[in-house]
């Protein structure tokens, strides 16, 4: 033990020991990323990624790219952030693209309308009295059947004692197989007006930030996000303080579940239709966004913020590849190297952290 | 109010065969600080674990405060006024010193918000300085999380809890078993100061010198029994380990082991 830079006890104030938040690492991982795009891009394709490298238009970003790159992770990314929660508790959610997929057929079947063109609707799935019915009823569907889901996989996970793996596995299987089984594998389609204006445009996008802020300030400002956080931190020493650690679980998967829910009844009005195997690998996707954004397998560490950039992250990628005219499945080897990278990373920061300790 | 804060009689744990705890009784007085040495399996642990309510007693009573009192799990224990500070670390590594100090019990606003409700760090952040004063421990930054912290210092936070909130006995389980010499100073200094304070303590220790300069009163466990209720003044170390390795009994308890 070192007497001289700590002092007694290591109790004097050491500078070299303050925290450096984990999610500016995050973002100069981002900033990175799309200045590599940037200089790939000048030199292979004369353009540049972000900035409005066209004459013909005078703003200073290229607006189009990114509303794209946004559009296109706000739907993973609603998942993203229950799957974040499930995450810090030390969780895994992997049942949350098959929730989507049956929550888009259930939800979807109570916002269909009775008259396309003229003709009645060839895909009704109930008869006329649940044709035409008001907004509200196939959202509150949709957010009731992604709530029953996650609290399942919670009552599973927190009273059984059954590993979340396992527990949300076995709810993916079934979760699919609910989507196929609602219509035989049929599409269904034509929704009502109002119904189609909650995923249309921007609307994605709105939700996605107005949830990540809304969720942000639950983790923490609220007793909720600070019990999620100890209990993925050292769940033993939950229990021993009185928190009534089961409850919290399947709190924290309901969530997740209703926030998989959510995504189900946004994609499906941007679709226009729900098919059986909508969301499929969206779990994998919400997973990888949440690691890449520094959120900790083991539990205990991550914020919502860190994710949202994670989401980013991805979506630059993914928008980086289109736009230097290379195929996807470059795109995909390249995330996978990034998801090892973060976590050894992070394990490597860790290690070295509890070292100087 | 009596000046009484805990007293067992016939305190008795059986794990099935084994006679873990046999008639214990003991009195512990406001204000005062107790030692209970033994060796391993002699009973010390299983005694804690008997007041704290971590376990079930087999037979006897507690009397804690003036009450009788039957604690269904350490929850009861601590809201009774209890405060143990257990040998493994019941702190969570990623949050920081007010979080950890006021875990399970954090303050609160807008309560009508259930489980959403909104944590009042202002007020936390000010009880737990109050607390670290009032126990001497000095924390460079109580915002650092736990897991960027010495072992001396992880202990103090522990330590510190118990002081945070007003309680009527303090236990701690081999305080300083896993510590360097400094970070045992540290520990040893707060004990002094939770005496200062009239704060009750129970310490359980293997540490010899470490008993003789903080305690009032010595108690020795020897294969699940009382064997010597002993004044400091009265004693030295000598004579303590010779009950503790069973060459003498005390006069009250013969015929007990």
């Amino acid at each position: 033990m070192s007497d001289t830079s700590h002092g007694t006890g290591g109790l004097t104030f050491d500078k070299s020991k303050r925290q450096w938040p984990n999610e500016l690492n995050v973002l100069a991982a981002l900033f990175l990323i799309i200045g590599i795009f940037e200089v790939l891009g000048a030199i292979f394709v004369g353009q540049s990624l972000l900035f409005d490298s066209n004459d013909r238009f005078d703003s200073i970003f290229n607006e189009q790219r990114l509303r794209i790159i946004i559009i296109q992770v706000a739907i993973v990314g609603i998942i993203a952030l229950g799957v974040t929660q499930v995450i810090i508790t030390a969780g895994i959610d992997l049942s949350s693209g098959s929730v989507l997929g049956a929550t888009a057929m259930i939800a979807m079947s109570f916002a269909q309308v009775s008259v396309v063109n003229g003709n009645p609707n060839p895909k009704a799935i109930f008869g006329p009295a649940f044709l035409d019915l008001p907004v509200i009823v196939p959202i509150f569907v949709g957010l009731g059947c992604g709530i029953l889901a996650g609290i399942i996989n919670g009552i599973l996970v927190a009273y059984s004692r059954i590993p979340p793996f396992i527990a949300t596995l076995g709810m993916m299987l079934f979760a699919r197989g609910v989507a196929q089984w609602w219509s035989s594998g049929n599409p269904v389609s034509f929704p009502t007006e109002s119904y189609a204006k909650i995923g249309a445009g921007m609307m994605p996008v709105i939700i996605f930030l107005a949830l990540a802020v809304l969720f942000h300030l639950v983790m923490n400002y609220t007793i909720y996000g600070k019990h999620t956080y100890a209990i993925g931190s050292n769940e033993a020493a939950a229990r021993m303080s009185g928190i009534n650690v089961p409850r919290h679980l399947v709190l924290v998967y309901a969530i997740a579940g209703m926030l998989a829910g959510l995504s189900a009844v946004i994609l499906t009005s941007k679709n226009l239709t729900a098919q059986s195997g909508m969301g499929l690998s969206y779990e994998l996707d919400a997973i990888a966004m949440a690691v890449i954004g520094g959120v900790s397998l083991f539990g205990g560490r991550g914020s919502i913020i860190g994710t949202v950039i994670g989401a980013l992250i991805i979506g630059v990628i993914t928008s980086g590849f289109t736009f230097l005219r290379l195929g996807a499945f470059y795109q995909e080897m390249v995330l996978g190297c990034i998801i090892v990278g973060a976590v050894a990373l992070d394990q490597w920061q860790q290690k070295r952290a509890a070292a100087k300790a | 109010m009596s000046d009484t804060i805990l007293e067992t009689s016939d305190l008795t744990k059986h794990y099935g065969g084994v006679h873990a705890l046999e008639g214990a009784n003991f009195v512990l007085k406001r204000g005062e600080h107790v030692a209970i040495m033994g060796d391993n399996g002699a009973g010390k642990s299983t005694f804690v674990r008997q007041i704290t309510g971590v376990e079930q007693r087999t037979r006897g009573t507690v009397v804690f405060d003036g009450e009788k009192v039957n604690f269904a799990g350490p929850l009861d224990a601590r809201e009774a006024g209890i405060e143990t500070v257990f040998q493994t670390l019941a702190l969570a590594d990623d949050l920081n010193v007010p979080d950890n100090l006021f875990l399970g019990r954090e303050k609160t606003k807008w309560n009508f918000l259930g489980p959403f409700r909104v944590l009042d760090y202002k007020a936390m952040r000010a009880d737990t300085i109050a607390g670290l004063e009032k126990t001497g421990v000095k924390i460079p930054n109580i915002k650092n999380t736990i897991a960027n912290m010495s072992g001396g210092q992880r202990q103090c936070v522990a330590i510190a809890r118990t002081a945070t909130f007003a309680s009527k006995l303090t236990i701690m389980d081999e305080p300083t078993a896993a510590l360097g010499v400094q970070e045992t100073a540290q520990v040893e200094n707060i004990i002094r100061t939770l005496k200062e304070q009239g704060e009750s303590l129970i310490l359980v220790s293997h540490n010899m010198r470490q008993v003789f300069d903080l305690v009032d009163r010595i108690i020795v466990f020897r294969r699940g029994r009382m064997v010597a209720n002993l004044n400091k003044e009265d004693t030295n170390g000598e004579d303590v380990v010779s009950y503790i390795t069973g060459a003498k009994t005390g006069a009250e308890y013969e015929g007990a082991a």
